[in-house]
């Protein structure tokens, strides 16, 4: 951060060339890994300079994606919490069903123009599997996602969408069985072939660039907010809110108002069956500083160092580490980061589609919560975007399998 | 002078190569870690890597990775493994021991009390696989404050201007990746290892050994041939897990030590 000529403190562009957000971040690769890292950070800050690709990615934005997502003022559920206005900023409306895809086409985009044949991804939720594989499919590429058994069984109508769009779904069956293990599931078999693969991570998250790439195709989310608050209220939010797991959407939407001091910004991280409990995935709030899957972030760990089995209602955010600039965001008091429960999560998501008519993943069910919450606490004139991530079609039969619907 | 370059000095004046094994610690069980060690070098181990468990080991492959997970299942952890190594000492003066492992139970340890201790209990060398030339700077300074050696891997893709960046870095040896791929990957080019190993020999004064792909005494003795030693693992951590899996952990160093003697009888009578 530097102090500008008003006084105000300004976001220095991020990360600095070695990837690291002040001490988070960085390329902690095995050798075998350090040269396709700079591989793929050099053939990224060519293309995205190029015409062609702005231009390609953009259209696909516009005619493929439906960009840009609407963002949309839920009156009833402002009503419901009796305080600020709620925006949705509707990432749920994109095709695909979730924010995912605006970083999807990017990586595809890149690996094509690298040459590859292959891309591995890893997913959690089965959101950014799907994201993947629809990106590959249309760019024509091979698609292999790593998926935890456990996520496999809970998020089938997402698993065989991957299966139809022609990818090749590797069911993970060690350790946690979730996404932890998916991502060195994936790492494993990408290091067998780097040369014609490449390993797209699904979230802000991973070593450098990714944590770079992903949020600065995830940014055009946060842009348009902007500009579409600014249309409809006259002036920018007082607060925004999204969840985090790895933290993508999240750093999409904050990007483009990490200047703007008087924007307050909350992520939302699973604080599951509660954080006094073992069995939540609120990395920032209760995590230290560590290293996991090649970067340096907060971490839900054990006294020796261990990552811990973390649980969240939510696949999606069933990550035991996040990204580098939330935890650098984290630090420097920009963002605070609160949590929901799976219970809080639950209310929001029944909560939204019985106000609104809008079914949210539950993984953005995190964000209508605490969004909820920050709403009923402040006054009329105040104005809340939620980032409205992805859309619930996927979790609607666990939901009702679980409140007995 | 280090343990580890005393090691390489004596192999050299007898015209022989190093035999490095490496196994999990605490896998098959905490009980047999240091007979295993031992076992090892009554075999023919010139160098004991041993491996620090952890949950996500992104560079080794499956067979590695259920060690890692049994030695985790068996409380095994970094305090553990630092423990170990000190109890091995109390019987054996000479052979360098190298702790092999990932850089965040180190971290969360903290250098200063991790290099305290790893000296303390007679450990000679470090490799930590997630930890770059580039972002090892601190740790190694500290290494070297206590005479412990801080090994890196060189890669098949690793570029020229690179292996002097991490030549300049290492010391005890060089670990040079034989294989494109995780540990446990199958095929190995002879001719080409042996000319990345020369050209490897351009940038450093450093013993280089090779590992990944070695599984029997024909090919540790043709890697050795053409380098200064060689690194197994895979293939002796399936028979700890073969032990494992007949529930006779005690088993494990008995036919570790049978792979070991045949590729020590193969290297010393190419």
């Amino acid at each position: 951060m530097t102090n500008n000529n008003n006084g105000l403190t300004e976001f220095a562009p991020m990360p600095n060339t070695e990837g690291y957000f002040g001490e988070y971040g960085g390329s902690l690769v095995p050798e075998q890994l350090h040269q396709v890292m700079q591989d793929i950070d050099k053939a990224y800050r060519e293309i995205r300079e190029t015409p062609e690709f702005k231009k390609e990615l953009q259209q696909l934005h516009s005619y493929y994606v439906g960009r840009p997502s609407p963002l949309y003022y839920a009156r009833r559920l402002s009503e419901h919490c009796g305080g600020a206005k709620i925006y949705l900023k509707r990432e749920d409306l994109n095709h695909t069903g979730a924010h995912k895809i605006n970083h999807s086409l990017g990586e595809a985009l890149l690996a094509k123009h690298m040459g590859k044949t292959r891309v591995i991804a890893e997913t959690g939720a089965g959101q950014h599997g799907v994201a993947m594989a629809t990106a590959c499919s249309l760019v024509g590429i091979d698609c292999e996602i790593h998926m935890g058994e456990i996520d496999i069984a809970k998020e089938a109508p997402n698993v065989v969408k991957m299966k139809i769009l022609g990818a090749k779904v590797v069911p993970v069956t060690r350790g946690t069985k979730t996404l932890k293990d998916a991502v060195d599931s994936a790492f494993e078999e990408y290091i067998k072939d780097t040369e014609n693969t490449l390993y797209a991570i699904g979230s802000v998250v991973g070593p450098h660039p990714f944590p770079m790439m992903v949020r600065d195709f995830q940014q055009v989310i946060g842009e348009e907010a902007r500009d579409q608050i600014q249309e409809l209220e006259g002036r920018l939010p007082d607060a925004l809110v999204a969840c985090v797991g790895g933290g993508s959407n999240a750093m999409g939407l904050f990007t483009a108002f990490l200047n703007d001091q008087d924007v307050n910004i909350y992520g939302v991280e699973p604080a599951g069956k509660g954080l006094d409990t073992p069995d939540h995935a609120a990395t920032l709030t209760l995590g230290k500083p560590g290293a996991v899957h090649g970067f340096k972030c907060y971490v839900l760990q054990d006294e020796q160092g261990e990552p811990l089995p973390v649980h969240s209602i939510a696949s999606g955010l069933d990550y035991p580490g996040v990204g580098p600039q939330h935890s650098y965001l984290k630090d420097v008091g920009r963002v605070e980061y609160i949590s929901a429960t799976d219970d809080e999560c639950l209310d929001a998501f029944m909560t939204l589609s019985r106000k609104e008519g809008i079914i949210p993943a539950l993984e953005s069910s995190h964000a209508i919560a605490a969004g909820m919450k920050l709403a009923a606490e402040m006054a009329s004139d105040k104005v809340i975007v939620v980032n409205l991530s992805g859309r619930g079609d996927k979790d609607a039969d666990y939901v009702a399998q679980r409140l007995g619907l | 002078m280090s343990r580890i370059q005393t090691c390489f000095d004596a192999l050299q004046a007898q015209g022989r190569k190093a035999l490095i094994p490496y196994f999990t610690a605490g896998d098959p069980d905490k009980a047999n870690t240091v007979a295993m060690m031992h076992g090892m070098v009554e075999q023919g181990a010139d160098i004991i890597e041993l491996g620090i468990p952890f949950s996500d080991p992104t560079a080794d492959g499956v067979v590695i990775q259920q060690a890692h997970l049994r030695a985790l299942k068996n409380g095994a952890n970094l305090s553990w493994v630092l423990e170990t190594v000190k109890t091995f000492r109390e019987t054996n003066s000479t052979t360098p021991v190298v702790l092999m492992g990932y850089l965040n139970p180190i971290e969360i340890m903290g250098y200063e009390t991790f290099v305290e201790t790893a000296a303390d209990a007679g450990v000679d060398g470090v490799l930590c696989v997630d930890l770059p030339p580039e972002a090892a700077g601190r740790f190694r300074s500290q290494l070297v404050e206590k005479d412990i050696d801080l090994i890196f891997l060189i890669a098949p893709t690793t570029t020229d201007e690179r292996i002097g960046k991490i030549c300049s870095q290492a010391s005890g040896y060089i670990y040079y990746v034989s294989l494109k791929g995780v540990t446990g990957s199958a095929t190995l080019n002879t001719e080409e290892v042996s000319q990345r190993v020369q050209h490897i020999r351009n940038y450093t004064d450093l013993p280089v050994a090779v590992g990944f792909g070695i599984s029997d005494g024909p090919s540790a003795r043709a890697i050795s041939s053409t380098s200064d030693g060689a690194i197994v693992g895979s293939v002796l951590v399936k028979e700890i897990a073969a032990a494992a899996q007949a529930g006779q952990p005690e088993s494990a160093v008995g036919r570790v030590g049978e792979k070991l003697a045949a590729m020590r009888t193969a290297m010393d009578n190419g």
